[in-house]
């Protein structure tokens, strides 16, 4: 029976921003965003259900994330997760990756005996595509990034495959790695309406306890490691993105106009040879 | 300010990728100007066929370890042998690109070095900040596009960043440094080579959508499989690559390998025309650079029209025919 960890994150819907999500200031209104999933690591946990359905496991997920987070660490109990854990503290704010991937690692080292760990590819919030590797250093694994199937598993290995950009490589991978999981890899299953039933009022901490919170001291971290204190990186200057108007030039749908539009572009782009 | 650049080798044609050179000319513009050097770091099996290209695109050096068992991505290996020339080589900015391979072990390495990594940058320029000096401004998009950030990294040395393919400029006119390799020695060990690599299929890839003059993409506004054959044979009239936004991929009307955008190819072709492509954050993140964009469309509100150049509000699959029409009387 293997036990695997799946990173998650829950991320403000930036697919899916409208006007009113940007501040007059020209900033973006983190509250007016939905919050979700973050969608690749949803075939993180997918994979990990896999593995469990296929060969046994224990399936731990946690998010490090503000107490909203709780809400798909529910998600992750209705799709069937055995265990899942808050990593929540005021210390943790404004983590870069170096600072997230130290209290990640810190969760992963004490749950323990820990064979595999899944994270998502990215998170689309930075598109950073670090965590997950930061991790893998930070508790001494092996990793394969860019999974984008899981071709076989077994209790010694996995042999999966890789997106390797000009070629695909098929890796076999021995137990404990790290794997980053694209939206490739498989479809992510429905939540279960029986757990969902069995879940749904679940809060953090409540007397059931399934939804433990852990915090800065349970997992004995160095302050100065952690949140913005522990980030090398500052953001410096944010500019939403303005449209640049420019010239445009108009063409109609005549015959005539689209024959002109047709000779302006032979004229200026096409080496006719 | 002294850079280092990771170099890396396509390892299907054997030859260095575009980013190396795109990176070392940025890091040459970077570290030049205060006398400084920049510094490439390689580590494979052999190096690239053409590494000598590195040193008209302005490196000083380029330090190298060969070994067979590095043919492929250990990922472990690669950081303890690029980790070993970073820490020997002392320098203040590292670069990589945003390519699969530097996306792997990058991270791996600012983890082992403390220090900050800034993912996708689309410029990078020094300049003073607070007392500390000159530093490493790194600008890059986040939230899905929607913001543009500049991170840096004041105390912490190096900064490091990555960069995607096609983002940075290559010069007009090529330097002449005189070529410098240095074999850099480590002692090789076994355990990281934790991976088996069991077999690498080579992906066809039929799309050269970066080295296109003229990219014809077509986006969900295309409406079928069938009708996407009018953004086929408009770029094959006008001697241009097919793109696609991911709409249009994610419909089946064209393969992946085809998308422009964030999650695609970053292209800037001469002519870039944009078919029933509404133009969200996404798809011009991959394309607005383009010298001049055509969008067809029949929305007039459509965002496209606020960075295109030349317009027509209509129904594409009127519009095409027509244009092929008149491209054939043309030639
Ligand atoms: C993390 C993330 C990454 C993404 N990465 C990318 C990426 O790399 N590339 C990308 O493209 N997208 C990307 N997207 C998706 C992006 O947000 C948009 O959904 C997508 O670009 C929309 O494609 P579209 O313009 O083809 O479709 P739509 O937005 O549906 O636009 C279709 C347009 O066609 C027009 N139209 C319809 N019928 C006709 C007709 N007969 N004639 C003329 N015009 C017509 C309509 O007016 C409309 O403007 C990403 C999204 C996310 C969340
Ligand atoms: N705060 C977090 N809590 C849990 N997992 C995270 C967190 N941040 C990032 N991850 C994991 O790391 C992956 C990559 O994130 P990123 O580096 O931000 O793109 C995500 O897909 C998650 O699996």
């Amino acid at each position: 029976m293997k036990r695997i960890v799946v990173l998650a994150k829950q991320v403000p819907d930036t697919a899916n921003i409208s006007g009113d999500a940007m501040k007059a200031d020209g900033t973006v209104n983190r509250a007016a965003l939905p919050a979700i999933f973050n969608p690749e690591d949803l075939n993180a946990l997918e994979m990990a259900l896999t593995v469990k359905d296929r060969i046994g496991a224990e399936v731990h997920v946690i998010t490090m994330g503000p107490p909203k987070a709780v809400e798909i660490l529910k998600h992750a109990l209705y799709m069937g997760a055995d265990y899942v854990g808050l990593i929540t503290d005021r210390r943790f704010a404004a983590a870069d990756t170096l600072a997230t991937s130290y209290v990640l690692a810190a969760a992963i080292k004490k749950i323990g005996a820990v064979d595999l760990v899944l994270a998502g590819r990215q998170a689309i919030d930075g598109d950073t595509a670090q965590v997950g590797p930061q991790v893998a250093d930070k508790i001494g694994f092996n990793q394969v990034t860019y999974v984008s199937a899981l071709r076989e598993v077994n209790d010694n290995y996995l042999i999966v495959e890789r997106d390797g950009e000009v070629q695909t490589e098929v890796i076999k991978a021995a137990y404990p790695v790290l794997l980053t999981v694209c939206a490739e890899a498989n479809t992510p299953r429905f939540p279960n309406c029986r757990r969902m039933l069995r879940f749904f009022r679940l809060d953090m901490n409540d007397n059931t306890g399934i939804i433990p919170v852990i915090n800065m001291d349970d997992l004995a971290l160095a302050e100065e490691r952690c949140g913005l204190k522990g980030s090398p990186t500052r953001v410096h200057k944010i500019k939403s993105i303005m449209l640049k108007g420019g010239e445009l030039k108009m063409y109609g749908t005549d015959v005539t106009d689209i024959r002109q539009l047709v000779r302006d572009i032979m004229k200026d782009y096409v080496e006719v040879g | 300010m002294k850079s280092v650049v990771f170099i890396e080798k396509n390892p299907v044609t054997k030859r260095l990728r575009n980013v190396s050179l795109e990176l070392t000319y940025k890091a040459y513009t970077l570290s030049h100007p205060q006398g400084s050097e920049v510094v490439g770091v390689f580590c494979g099996e052999a190096l690239p066929e053409d590494s000598d290209r590195l040193f008209q695109f302005g490196m000083d050096r380029l330090l190298y370890h060969t070994d067979q068992r590095l043919a492929q991505l250990h990922s472990l290996a690669y950081k303890q042998v690029l980790e070993a020339m970073i820490r020997a080589e002392k320098p203040e900015i590292v670069l990589f690109g945003a390519t699969h391979t530097g996306r792997d072990v990058a991270p791996l390495i600012a983890s082992s070095l403390k220090t900050g990594l800034t993912a996708d940058c689309t410029q990078l320029y020094t300049d003073e900040y607070k007392d500390r000096g000159k530093i490493l401004y790194q600008m890059r998009p986040a939230f899905g596009g929607n913001i543009l950030a500049t991170i840096v990294t004041p105390d912490h040395r190096p900064m490091m960043a990555t960069v995607r393919e096609g983002v940075m400029l290559l010069p007009e006119e090529h330097l002449q440094n005189p070529v410098r390799m240095e074999e850099f020695a480590i002692d090789f060990n076994d355990i990281w080579l934790k991976s088996e690599f069991m077999e690498i299929i080579p992906k066809v890839k039929k799309v050269d959508l970066a080295a296109a003059n003229i990219v014809v993409s077509g986006g969900a506004g295309v409406g079928n499989r069938e009708n996407f054959r009018l953004i086929r044979e408009l770029a094959r009239a006008l001697g241009g690559e097919v793109g696609a936004s991911r709409a249009a991929v994610d419909f089946g009307f064209i393969e992946k390998d085809h998308q422009v955008g964030q999650t695609g190819s970053v292209v800037r072709p001469k002519l870039y025309i944009a078919c029933g492509i509404s133009g969200q954050i996404q798809h011009r993140a991959g394309m607005e650079e383009s010298q001049k964009i055509l969008a067809i469309n029949k929305d007039p509100e459509a965002p496209i029209f606020n960075i295109a150049h030349m317009g027509i509000i209509g129904d594409l699959n009127e519009i095409i025919p027509v244009m092929l029409r008149y491209l054939k009387e043309e030639v």
